[in-house]
């Protein structure tokens, strides 16, 4: 069962990208992803694939080419990180209305400025509305195992999708890894064959309408369906990924979740640290758990409740903020969640870190735990938006 | 093949009527013309900029292109179409298509010369097999005239008035011609409408037929924003042609060819006297615009004769 | 559920409408009359036409129909904006500009 290797999570990626084998790639580097299509021109220089690979000239012609690509009737992909999944903004709108299930790997990066290379979500966090479906990996082994999922998700429900990890973390740290064989892959990931594209066959297309206030909505709303639609296909595909690897994704993993009264949620590489310290405070006798967030896109606000309902107090783990004065992401729609489901009782606070590749280690996330077991004694929650792991 | 206006105009259309750009507009006529060139046996995918062509082609659900067509946004056609080309290399590769398709991407000055420079100048050093088609109109017309980099010296738009102080756009419009040239392609050529349009059907034909990256730039005249009535198209890019404000011309793996020569160079003022944009070049006071005009279009004509001869 | 440009009306709801708006078919809008925004209407004295074709080309609106012999017929008025290139371009004054009376 699987190949054993050792491979860090671009490499992981790039693999995952060689066996699917799929027809055009166009990328542009920067750190930290940029192995990713160095990995990937090296496969098609040595006829290990037979992808065309479109060496672009900036991310926003990248995923412009992917686009067109797409649309073409060709299954495209790209990778980049941070500024470079900035400046492809515009275009990832543009990917997710014309409805085209792009592959996009992002190796994430602290955004701009000041110019840092290290990790944080600013830059996913930043095209979180952008219409993406949205995958985080803890590990090197759930980047790749992630990626092989990507196509039979977004091709499901005609929506691009990003491939999360974080950046040096996991994109450059060298891990035991499990591959699936070649055959498998394949299978598994099948052929990609739309209804309607552009070089078809006696069937015109036209993409890219100049829709009018009569239709903008509609258009709109349907998209919106699909985004709540992919929740099933998701669960659907991780299920199926388990039976042939053993390996099973859901939108959120619950680790020690049954009985816990203290609760953190997290996304990425991060709950790897923060599970350690659970399994300490687990030991110690402390009631708490872990919620890691897998799909941020779609947002399992159903799951996120059914794991909070019954803990005293939690703390919502943002690696980016908002800026808005009061909270990040994750923390404003787990919120959104709870109260939309009418659970107002546990208490909850936002926690603000890891920017610009700040660690944060056990004691870090120990340090949380404590704050919320004072919440969840005296009731009093106290300031909401707090910034860990920073001098005053 | 020689040339054959009648045979030309009995090819199907492949851009169609029920557009909205408006009565007289230049760009229509630069489409689909360009679009005849194509063999009539052969598919090609069109792509568009973000423009006043792309907001008037495809309102949805009305599409006026015959064939496949892709808008993406402002500044990327030339990105966009260097995709589509590639996937059909890639779905032809692994035995997914059997016809011929080409690829073809359109802009309006603003998305060519300035906000859409940069993928265009990628795509062309990339060298997908695609013509890029800048129908020059001198302006950002979809927002209402401003000024771009192609707009011409002196000329009155609504970012560039002809003030008391300024009087009008200080710099003079960019080559983008030649800097396409610069790149290396096989084929690069200015064009624009003149009498039974020989001179664009067949720089279309070559320019689509020529493997790998070219470059077409034709002057596609704006009534509205030219300020000419609309029925003068013709006598403007006649003028412009004859005065050498817009020469004629084709570059083939870096060999300049003059491909339309006045009998007699007329003076800028025959050009510039036709449209509004220009009327304040002809006030009492303002005689050294015009001189400077002459001199500017003097020295490039001559520039663009000696490569000419090279 | 019909994907066809002509029921993708105002009427058409979320669940129907083509997704990203893109459209299956090519020329879908030749349904759409431009002739009504015409001030002035082109008219063509096939007496006094030499089949010279030099107004063809010159046309923005297709509305100047071109048969298999090669030759020019009536204006299509369904598309025609009135903008005059053609009667500007004939060498024989066959067109003439008149008011549209509408």
């Amino acid at each position: 069962m699987g190949i054993r290797e050792r491979l860090s999570g671009n490499e992981a990626i790039a693999y995952a990208m060689k066996q699917i084998n799929p027809d055009v790639m166009g990328a542009f580097p920067i750190t930290p992803s940029t192995e990713i299509p160095q990995y990937f021109s090296t496969y098609v220089d040595n006829g290990q694939v037979d992808t065309e690979f479109i060496a672009v000239e900036s991310e926003h012609s990248a995923m412009s080419t992917c686009i067109g690509a797409q649309a073409a009737g060709a299954r495209a992909i790209s990778a980049t990180s941070s500024c470079g999944l900035c400046y492809m903004t515009e275009m990832l709108y543009v990917a997710a209305s014309d409805r085209l299930p792009i592959t996009l790997a992002v190796s994430c990066r602290a955004l701009s400025g000041p110019i840092n290379i290290n990790n944080d979500h600013s830059d996913a966090m930043g095209v979180r509305d952008s219409g993406w479906l949205m995958l985080f990996a803890e590990t090197n082994q759930e980047a790749y195992d992630n990626y092989l999922q990507a196509m039979r998700i977004g091709e499901a429900v005609d929506l691009p999708i990003m491939i999360c990890q974080d950046g040096f973390i996991t994109s450059h740290a060298i891990e035991n890894i499990e591959l699936v064989e070649d055959e498998k892959v394949k299978e598994f990931v099948g052929e990609w064959n739309p209804k309607h594209y552009m070089l078809k066959k006696g069937e015109p297309m036209a993409v890219g309408a100049y829709a009018t206030p009569a239709y903008y909505i509609e258009a709109k709303r349907q998209q919106a369906q699909a985004m709540m639609d992919a929740k099933e296909v998701i669960k659907k595909v991780g299920k199926e990924f388990g039976e042939m690897t053993g390996r099973t994704y859901g939108l959120v993993e619950n680790f020690m979740m049954d009985d816990a009264e203290e609760a953190i949620l997290i996304i990425g590489s991060s709950a790897g640290t923060a599970k350690e310290a659970v399994k300490k405070l687990r030991a110690a006798g402390k009631k708490v758990g872990l919620v890691k967030i897998r799909s941020f896109r779609p947002f399992p606000s159903e799951e996120i409740v059914d794991a909070l309902k019954n803990v005293k107090a939690f703390a919502a783990m943002d690696k980016d903020d908002s800026f808005n004065g009061h909270c990040g992401p994750m923390y404003a729609e787990v919120c959104a969640s709870m109260y939309a489901a009418g659970v107002t009782a546990p208490k909850g606070i936002n926690y603000i870190y890891g920017l610009g590749g700040r660690d944060v280690r056990v004691d870090s996330i120990e340090h949380v735990f404590a704050e919320l077991e004072k919440i969840a004694d005296t009731g009093v929650t106290g300031e909401t938006y707090r910034y860990l792991e920073v001098r005053d | 093949m020689s040339y054959n206006l009648k045979e030309e105009m009995q090819k199907e259309g492949r851009f169609l009527g029920g557009h909205r750009m408006c009565a007289g507009c230049g760009s229509p006529i630069a489409v689909r013309t360009i679009l005849r060139a194509l063999n009539p046996e052969d598919h090609a995918v069109v792509c568009s900029a973000t423009s006043c062509l792309e907001v008037s082609t495809f309102m949805y659900p009305y599409t006026s292109w015959k064939e496949s067509f892709i808008h993406n946004a402002f500044e990327n056609a030339a990105a966009t179409i260097s995709g589509v080309e590639t996937a059909y290399n890639a779905l032809k590769k692994r035995g997914k298509i059997d016809e011929t398709w080409k690829f073809i991407a359109f802009g309006g000055d603003g998305g060519t010369y300035d906000i859409g420079f940069q993928s265009l100048s990628g795509a062309m050093e990339r060298g997908h097999d695609m013509v890029y088609v800048c129908y020059d109109n001198e302006a950002y017309m979809n927002t209402g005239i401003q000024r771009s980099s192609s707009t011409p010296h002196f000329a009155d738009t609504t970012t560039t008035p002809a003030g008391t102080v300024v009087p009008g756009k200080m710099q003079q419009k960019k080559d983008l011609t030649k800097i396409m040239v610069a790149h290396g392609i096989p084929y690069v050529a200015q064009t624009t409408f003149m009498g039974n349009f020989k001179d664009i059907s067949e720089k279309a034909h070559k320019a689509i037929y020529t493997p790998g990256a070219a470059f077409l730039n034709v002057m596609a005249p704006c009534p509205r924003g030219w300020r000419y009535p609309s029925e003068k198209l013709m006598e403007v890019t006649k003028a412009a042609v004859d005065t050498c404000v817009w020469p004629l011309f084709e570059v083939v793996e870096g060999k300049y060819t003059l491909t339309y020569k006045p009998k007699e160079k007329k003076p800028v003022e025959e050009y510039l006297k036709m449209q509004g944009r220009f009327a304040h070049m002809f006030k009492k006071g303002n005689e050294w615009m015009i001189e400077e005009a002459q001199k500017e279009v003097d020295r490039k004509w001559e520039e663009l004769l000696k490569l000419c001869e090279m | 559920m019909s994907h066809l440009a002509k029921d993708m009306t105002p009427d058409v709801s979320w669940k129907d409408i083509t997704p990203g708006c893109n459209i299956y078919e090519g020329g879908t809008s030749v349904t759409v009359e431009t002739g009504d925004w015409r001030t002035m209407k082109p008219v063509w004295d096939a007496t006094k036409c030499k089949q010279c074709m030099l107004c063809t080309p010159v046309c923005p609106d297709m509305s100047i129909p071109v048969d298999a012999d090669g030759k020019r017929g009536d204006f299509n008025y369904f598309f025609c904006k009135g903008c005059g290139i053609c009667a500007n371009v004939c060498p024989f004054n066959a067109i003439t500009m008149v008011k549209d009376e509408k």
